[in-house]
């Protein structure tokens, strides 16, 4: 068993101990990948990179940042933004990837769903990649917390009363949840240590789950055509490179990969540097002030669609719809009763689901942002009906779909 | 862990000594879960001071007429607001059992939170009104809704009157009845 023998070289020592060889496989130059697929595929290392630069630039802003109802804001815009060494940068980059990194995982929830990338035997792909979403979201909440302005504050309060549940009226839990009867120094230590330690724990364990769960059925393709991934990889193996279906993961796809990822941070730094305003609220540069609300509380960009579901209807309506909207994306799997897994555009009436759902967020999200008057109203109630009308058609139109 | 209670489970078909074992051990976890859970349940509570801070006296003599002066209890707004004698005669049946009377004079007490969402609503005073600005809410001069969304009235916190003056958040029998009659939370 253990026979340990001298060894040759360091790669040799290594692998004896280590057996990285075996891992370098398994991970990657013997993982296979389809050769039918496009740049959406690069969706997930962008979001890998995207997470890292979130980590990074998380990590030198906890150098200077304090959690203090006193001295938060001034810990970010005077001590990072103006005294320390490029602390800006950090801060921008931070700022600006917390909000790209929604618009690529709506991206890539939306490829999933196009090419019915969440069936047979890629489930638990998607119920991970949705616990993901969930933990981004609350990430994302709780880091707007700390800068303690009066977004964060207002934020805080209208969010956590949510959990009042309407005419349940459970001030109790609410008060719970903040540890105090308004948000206040309690409410900040706590979404801190969410923010810094909890939450991205969970992150990176649930990217461990995500990436596991793709091991066996490995990634969809463009046709939706069921690949016998051991064969194929035989065949590629044995010098038929080109006849093929499928190429190994590193380097030959990570080098495809790479390239859209530089594509991507060309564009991400050309915003961190140049266009950085959009991921931060003008509100938010005035400290917190319980005494006072801002004319207009509307969350960032990438929750407005959910928030527009709210909005148009009486509090416990509303919650109801709010409540329906965030769970029942884990649920396609399950309610798109078809057995075809191709791309919607071969899918008869789920084509039409597809794009109307796409459609119907992207006006949610404009409504959510435009005050709540007249004509915006009604597109924005209208809006709301139709995403929840949309999900119950679905079992529907998917049951009597053809098989292709 | 949830794993290894999982398969101890199957072990315990098998009723060895294996299985006793996994059975006790599992036993001991449980009872250590619960109360570890307890545990962090109670230290997500309030603390005993942030409770304890929970009582604010005003002293309602010093208040003008029809000019709404915005207190603070427990770290939120609270709307005082002395009526007119105008104001006063204008009320109906529905408005005048939430006015609150302190020696001579009638006032609004209410918390200065939107009953929807939580906004502070601001105060219209030529309408002699209130609205809320994040979803279009209003209220009449007692802090009764004239607009939804808001699902009730302007909620009255717990006071007790204390000759001129009134404490917020201690229950007097005046706010009990409030309750009763199902005029605030
Ligand atoms: C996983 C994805 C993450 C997301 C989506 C995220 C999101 C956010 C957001 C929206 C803010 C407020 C931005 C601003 O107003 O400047 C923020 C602030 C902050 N984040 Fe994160 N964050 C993430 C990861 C991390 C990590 C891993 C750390 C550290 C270990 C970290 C540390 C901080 C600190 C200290 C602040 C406060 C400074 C500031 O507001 O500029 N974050 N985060
Ligand atoms: S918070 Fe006042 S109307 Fe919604």
């Amino acid at each position: 068993m253990a026979n340990f023998t001298k060894a040759t070289s360091i790669y040799d020592w290594l692998n004896q101990r280590l057996a990285i060889e075996k891992v370098e496989k398994v991970l990657g130059s013997e993982y296979w990948i389809p050769k039918n697929i496009n740049f959406l595929w690069a969706m997930g290392m962008i979001l890998v990179v995207t997470f890292v630069l979130l980590l990074v630039s998380g990590i030198f802003l906890l150098m200077y940042y304090q959690p203090n109802v006193d001295t938060a804001f001034d810990s970010v815009n005077f001590t990072i933004m103006r005294e320390v060494g490029y602390g800006w940068l950090w801060r921008h980059v931070h700022g600006v990837a917390a909000s790209v990194v929604f618009l690529i995982i709506y991206i890539h929830m939306f490829t999933g769903i196009y090419y019915g990338s969440y069936k047979k035997g890629r489930e638990m792909i998607w119920i991970s990649g949705m616990l993901l979403f969930v933990a981004f979201s609350a990430e994302a909440f709780s880091g707007y917390m700390l800068p303690w302005g009066q977004m964060s504050y207002w934020a805080g309060m209208v969010i956590t009363n949510l959990f009042a549940g309407g005419s349940l009226h459970a001030d109790g839990l609410v008060e719970w949840i903040r540890g105090d009867y308004v948000p206040a120094q309690a409410f900040l230590t706590r979404f801190f240590m969410l923010h810094v330690l909890l939450v991205p724990l969970a992150i990176i364990g649930l990217i461990g789950l995500h990436f596991g769960a793709l091991r066996i059925p490995h990634v969809n393709n463009l046709d939706g055509e069921e690949i016998d991934f051991e064969a194929e990889s035989k065949k590629y193996l044995a010098g038929d490179k080109a006849g093929s279906k499928v190429i190994r993961f590193s380097n030959d796809f990570m080098s495809k990969d790479m390239m859209v990822v530089g594509f991507y941070l060309v564009f991400f730094f050309y915003l961190v540097f140049y266009h950085y305003g959009f991921a931060m609220d003008p509100v938010n540069f005035d400290p917190a002030d319980g005494l006072k609300t801002p004319a207009h509380i509307y969350p960032e960009w990438y929750f407005l669609w959910s928030y527009e579901i709210l909005r148009p209807f009486s509090t416990d309506i509303g919650l109801m719809a709010f409540a329906f909207s965030q769970v029942i994306f884990v649920a396609l799997p399950f309610l798109d009763r078809s057995p075809n897994a191709v791309p919607a555009s071969r899918r008869g009436l789920f084509k039409y689901w597809f794009w109307a759902m796409l459609i119907d967020m992207i006006a949610l999200t404009a409504m959510g942002k435009l005050p709540p008057e007249g004509a915006f109203s009604t597109i924005g109630f209208v809006a709301a009906v139709v995403f929840i009308g949309l999900w119950i058609a679905l079992p529907i139109i998917t049951y009597f779909e053809k098989k292709v | 862990m949830f794993a290894n209670i999982l398969i101890s489970e199957i072990n315990m078909n098998d009723n060895s000594r294996r299985g006793f074992m996994g059975k006790a051990f599992g036993g001991v976890a449980a009872v250590g879960a619960v109360a570890s859970l307890f545990a962090m349940k109670r230290s997500w509570d309030p603390l005993p001071s942030v409770k304890a801070a929970g009582f604010t006296t005003l002293d309602m003599l010093g208040y003008k007429e029809n000019e709404l002066v915005t207190e603070k209890w427990r770290g939120k707004p609270i709307f005082v607001l002395k009526y007119t004698e105008e104001m006063l005669e204008a009320m109906d049946e529905a408005q005048k059992p939430r006015v609150i009377t302190v020696g001579e004079a009638s006032y609004l007490v209410t918390l200065g939170l939107c009953t929807h969402l939580g906004c502070i609503p601001s105060y219209e005073k030529e309408d002699k009104s209130f609205a809320c600005a994040c979803h279009g809410g209003t209220y009449d001069i007692v802090g009764n809704v004239t607009k939804s969304p808001p699902p009730r009235a302007l909620d009255i916190p717990p006071f007790t009157i204390k000759g001129n003056t009134l404490v917020l958040g201690e229950v007097g029998p005046e706010w009990l009845k409030m309750k009763e009659n199902g005029l605030t939370l």
